[in-house]
C-alpha cells in the first residue's frame, strides 16, 4: 500500500530537474565569487615605465629601481667582468639565451644587453621569486673557487652569472628576465618600454 | 526519527534531557567512552592540540582587536600591539609561541600514529581527517606569518605563492588569482587576514569535530596496537564494555589535566624567557618592515616548514621541486595503504621496521635543520641526501609490511614503472623536442635495467626466490636508482666541489638502505616479528 500511489518516474524526473537547475545556479555564483579574487581594475592600472641615469652608476656597482612592484637592477660591468663571461658557458644551463621568453630580441647576445657594460635585469629569481643578492667578488670562500661574480639567491641557492644567466644544478631553470628597455638619450635608460613602441 | 532513549535523569537535568541529548552525548563521548587502559605519554598530544587551538583562537581574536590588515599600516599596528597596547606583548607572544607549540604537538601526535600503527584497523578515515587538519594548520600558519608584514612575511609568502606559478600552463594565472595582484601586495594581505580568521575559527574546529566522531566510532588504538573491542568483555563499570577499557571521564581527563599542567609550565617558560627561541619561533628579519626591493641575505621559513623547504630546494628544477615538496606531504596521506602489515604497534613488528621509523624521524629533523642553513655545498648535499632518504622511507615501509614474502620484485612491474617514468620525463622535458624523447628513453631504459640487474645480483648471491633475496634485490634496486638519479640529474662535471660532496655523502643512503634492507637480508633475527599478546600489557 505504501508505494501504491507513488509515481517513481515522475519523482526521479523532478529530482533530476531540480538538481540541474540548482547546478546551473551554482555555476555563475561560483564564477562571481572566485572572479572577485582576480586583480581589480586598480591593480591592472599600476606599472608605469621608470628612468635610470646610467652615468651615475660606478664601475662594478648595482643600482635598484622599482618597476611594476618588482626590483629592476642596472649594473655597470667592468671590462674584467665582461671578459669572464664566456669562460662560464659550460657551467650554465642556457649560455646563449635560447629561452626566448627571458629577454627581448635586442638582449639575446653574449652580454644580454644593449650596451655591453650596462645590463638591465628584473631582480626576481626565476625559481620562486626572491630577489637574489649581488655577489660581484671573485672566488669568495662561501661560493667556491669557480665563482666569477654574479647573483646568489638566498632562498634556495640559485646562482646566476653577471649576465643573469642561470647555472646548472640549481633550483632555477631559466635566466633572469631582461625587461623591455631602451636608451632615451646616451645616459638615460627607460625601463618598461621597447624603443620602437615608445 | 527514532525517539531518543529513555533515561533516569530527574530535576533540571531530566527536563533538559527530555529536550536535548545532553547526557547522552556526554556519556557517548566521555563518561561511557572506554579507552584502552594502557595509554602512555604519547597519548597526551591529542588533547594538548585542542588546548593550543583554543589558545590560538583567543589570542588571535584579541590581536585582531588592534591589528590592521593594510600594507601601509600592518607592520606598525603589530609594533603598536607590542609597545602600547596594555599586555599586548603577552597576547602576541602567546600567539606566536602557540603557533610553534601547535606544530610540536601535532608532529608528536602524528609520529605516535606511525609507531603504533594508529592509521590501521578501520582508522584510515581518521588518519585522512587528521592529515587534512595538518594541511589546514599549515595554511593557517603560513597566512598568519604574512600578517606582521615584515621582511620574512613578504618573501616567505612570495616563495610559497610562486610554487603555484611553476605549474605548467595554468600556473601564472593561478598565482595572480591567489595574490589578487601581479605582485604580492595589499590585496594579498587583506585576503590572507580574512582567511587567517576563517580557517582556524570555522574550518579547523569542524575538522577536529569529525576527527573526534571518527575516533569514537572506531575506538582508540593503544601502544600495543591491540583492538580492545575484540578482546574479552566486562569491566567494573559495565558488563558489555571491553575488559581492557576504562571510561575516558574521569580517568583520562585526570591524566590529560596532568599533561596540561606540564605543558603550560613549558609553554609559559618559553613565552616569558625565550619568546623568539633564538630566531626559530620569530625570525629576526621579520622585525624589519617588508621591502619589495631586497630579500634578506639569510632567509628561511619558520622551523615547522623547514623540512619541506629543504626538499624543495634540493631538487634542481622549479616544477619538479614543487611536485617533490607536495608529494612529500601527499605520501603521508597514503600511509594506511602503503603499510599493510596486520601488526599495528612497532613493539611487535620486526627490528628493521623499528629502525626505519627511527631513521625517518632523524632524517625529518635533519631536513628541518638543513632548511635553516644557507645553501653551502656541504649542506646542500646533506639536504639532498636526506630528501632521497625521506622518499625511500615510503618504499621501504611497503617492503617491510610483508616481511616474509619471498617473491622477487616483479620485473614486469619494474618495466611498467619504467615505461610510465620514461613517458613522464619525455612529456616533462619537451614533448616535441628530440632531447625530450631521448631523455625519456634513457630514464625508462635505465630504470628497467637497474630493476633487472638488482634482481639478478640478489639471486646470484642470496639464493633463489627467498625472503633474503627479496630484501637484497630491493637494496640493489633502490641504491641503483639513487646513483642513477645522481649521475643523470645532478652531476655537473665542471663543479668539482659538488661532485666530491656527492661521492662522500653517498654514505647516507648506503647506510640507510643497508640498515633497513641489507641487514634483514643477512640476518633473519632482525626480520623476526614478535607474537602479539591477546590482551594489552601494562
Ligand atoms: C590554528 C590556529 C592559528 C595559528 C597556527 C596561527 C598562526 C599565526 C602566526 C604564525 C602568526 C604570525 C606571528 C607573528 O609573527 O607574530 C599569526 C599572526 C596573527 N594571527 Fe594567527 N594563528 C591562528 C589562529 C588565529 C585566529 C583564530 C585569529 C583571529 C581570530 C588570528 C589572528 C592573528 C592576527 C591578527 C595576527 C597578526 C598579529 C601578529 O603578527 O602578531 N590567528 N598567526
Ligand atoms: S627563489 Fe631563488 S632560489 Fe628559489
Amino acid at each position: 500500500m505504501a508505494n501504491s500511489g507513488v509515481d517513481t518516474k515522475r519523482r526521479r524526473f523532478l529530482i533530476a530537474a531540480t538538481s540541474v537547475v540548482g547546478a546551473v545556479g551554482v555555476a555563475p555564483l561560483a564564477y562571481a565569487f572566485l572572479g572577485s579574487m582576480a586583480p581589480s581594475a586598480r591593480a591592472l592600472a599600476a606599472g608605469a615605465p621608470v628612468e635610470v641615469d646610467v652615468s651615475k652608476i660606478e664601475a662594478g656597482q648595482l643600482t635598484r629601481v622599482l618597476w611594476q612592484g618588482k626590483p629592476v637592477w642596472v649594473v655597470n660591468r667592468t671590462p674584467e667582468m665582461l671578459s669572464n663571461l664566456p669562460s662560464l658557458d659550460n657551467a650554465l644551463r642556457d649560455p646563449n639565451s635560447d629561452v626566448l621568453t627571458q629577454q627581448p630580441e635586442y638582449a639575446k647576445n653574449a652580454t644580454r644587453s644593449i650596451k655591453p657594460e650596462y645590463v638591465v635585469l628584473v631582480g626576481i629569481c626565476t625559481h620562486l621569486g626572491c630577489s637574489p643578492g649581488y655577489r660581484p667578488e671573485v672566488a669568495p670562500a662561501d661560493l667556491g673557487a669557480e665563482w666569477k661574480g654574479g647573483w646568489l639567491c638566498a632562498c634556495h641557492g640559485s646562482r646566476f652569472d653577471l649576465a643573469g644567466r642561470v647555472y646548472k644544478n640549481v633550483p632555477a631553470a631559466t635566466n633572469l628576465v631582461v625587461p623591455p628597455h631602451y636608451y632615451k638619450t646616451d645616459n638615460i635608460v627607460l625601463v618598461g618600454l621597447d624603443g620602437g613602441k615608445a | 526519527m527514532a525517539d531518543h532513549p529513555k533515561h533516569n535523569y530527574t530535576g533540571l537535568l531530566g527536563w533538559v534531557e527530555d529536550r536535548f541529548p545532553l547526557m547522552e552525548t556526554w556519556n557517548y563521548h566521555l563518561a561511557q567512552y572506554y579507552a584502552p587502559r594502557n595509554f602512555n605519554i604519547w597519548y597526551y598530544f591529542g588533547s594538548l592540540a585542542i588546548l593550543v587551538l583554543v589558545f590560538q583562537i583567543f589570542s588571535g581574536l584579541f590581536l585582531a582587536f588592534h591589528y590592521k590588515p593594510d600594507a601601509a599600516l600592518a607592520f606598525n599596528s603589530v609594533e603598536y600591539i607590542m609597545r602600547d597596547v596594555p599586555g599586548g606583548w603577552f597576547i602576541r607572544y602567546m600567539h606566536s609561541t602557540g603557533a610553534s607549540f601547535f606544530f610540536i604537538v601535532v608532529y608528536l601526535h602524528m609520529f605516535r600514529a606511525l609507531i603504533y600503527g594508529s592509521y590501521k584497523g578501520k582508522r584510515e578515515l581518521l588518519w585522512l581527517i587528521g592529515m587534512t587538519i595538518y594541511l589546514a594548520l599549515m595554511a593557517t600558519a603560513f597566512m598568519g606569518y604574512l600578517l606582521p608584514w615584515g621582511q620574512m612575511s613578504l618573501w616567505g609568502a612570495q616563495v610559497i605563492i610562486n610554487l603555484f606559478n611553476t605549474i605548467p600552463f595554468i600556473g601564472e594565472q593561478l598565482s595572480v588569482w591567489l595574490r589578487g595582484d601581479f605582485v604580492l601586495s595589499d590585496a594579498t594581505l587583506n585576503r590572507f587576514f580574512a582567511l587567517h580568521f576563517f580557517i582556524p575559527v570555522i574550518v579547523l574546529p569542524a575538522l577536529v569535530f569529525v576527527h573526534m566522531v571518527a575516533l569514537h566510532a572506531v575506538g582508540s588504538n593503544n601502544p600495543d596496537g591491540i583492538e580492545i573491542k575484540q578482546g574479552p568483555k566486562g569491566n567494573r563499570w559495565s558488563p558489555d564494555a571491553p575488559k581492557d577499557g576504562i571510561p575516558f571521564f574521569p580517568y583520562y581527563i585526570v591524566k590529560d589535566v596532568f599533561g596540561v599542567g606540564v605543558f603550560l609550565f613549558v609553554f609559559f617558560a618559553v613565552l616569558f624567557f625565550a619568546p623568539e627561541m633564538g630566531g626559530f619561533f620569530l625570525e629576526p628579519p621579520n622585525f624589519e618592515p617588508a621591502n619589495a626591493l631586497k630579500t634578506p641575505l639569510h632567509i628561511a621559513p619558520v622551523w615547522y616548514f623547514t623540512p619541506f623547504y629543504t626538499i624543495l630546494r634540493s631538487i634542481p628544477d622549479p616544477w619538479y621541486g614543487t611536485v617533490g615538496m607536495f608529494s612529500a606531504i601527499i605520501l603521508l596521506f597514503l600511509l594506511p595503504w602503503i603499510d599493510k602489515n596486520p601488526i599495528k604497534s612497532w613493539r611487535y613488528r620486526n627490528a628493521s621496521h623499528m629502525a626505519n621509523l627511527l631513521l625517518f624521524a632523524i632524517v625529518f629533523l635533519i631536513l628541518g635543520w638543513m632548511g635553516t642553513k644557507s645553501v653551502e655545498p656541504l649542506y646542500k648535499e646533506l639536504g639532498t641526501r636526506m630528501t632521497q632518504i625521506y622518499f625511500l622511507f615510503f618504499v621501504v615501509l611497503g617492503i617491510h609490511s610483508r616481511p616474509f614474502a619471498n617473491s622477487q620484485p616483479s620485473n614486469v612491474l619494474g618495466i611498467l614503472i619504467a615505461v610510465v617514468l620514461g613517458l613522464l620525463v619525455w612529456i616533462g622535458s619537451g614533448f616535441l623536442s628530440f632531447g625530450g624523447i631521448f631523455a625519456g628513453i634513457v630514464v625508462g631504459l635505465a630504470f628497467a635495467l637497474i630493476f633487472m640487474l638488482g634482481n639478478f645480483i640478489a639471486k646470484q648471491y642470496f639464493g633463489k626466490n627467498g625472503v633474503k633475496a627479496r630484501y637484497a634485490a630491493w637494496f640493489f634496486i633502490l641504491l641503483g636508482l639513487i646513483i642513477f638519479y645522481d649521475v643523470y640529474f645532478r652531476f655537473v662535471p665542471s663543479d668539482t666541489t659538488a661532485t666530491v660532496q656527492m661521492l662522500l655523502q653517498l654514505i647516507w643512503p648506503v647506510v640507510y638502505l643497508g640498515v633497513t634492507l641489507l641487514l634483514p637480508a643477512l640476518s633473519p633475527s632482525v626480520n623476526a616479528e614478535k607474537p602479539v599478546p591477546e590482551r594489552v600489557t601494562e
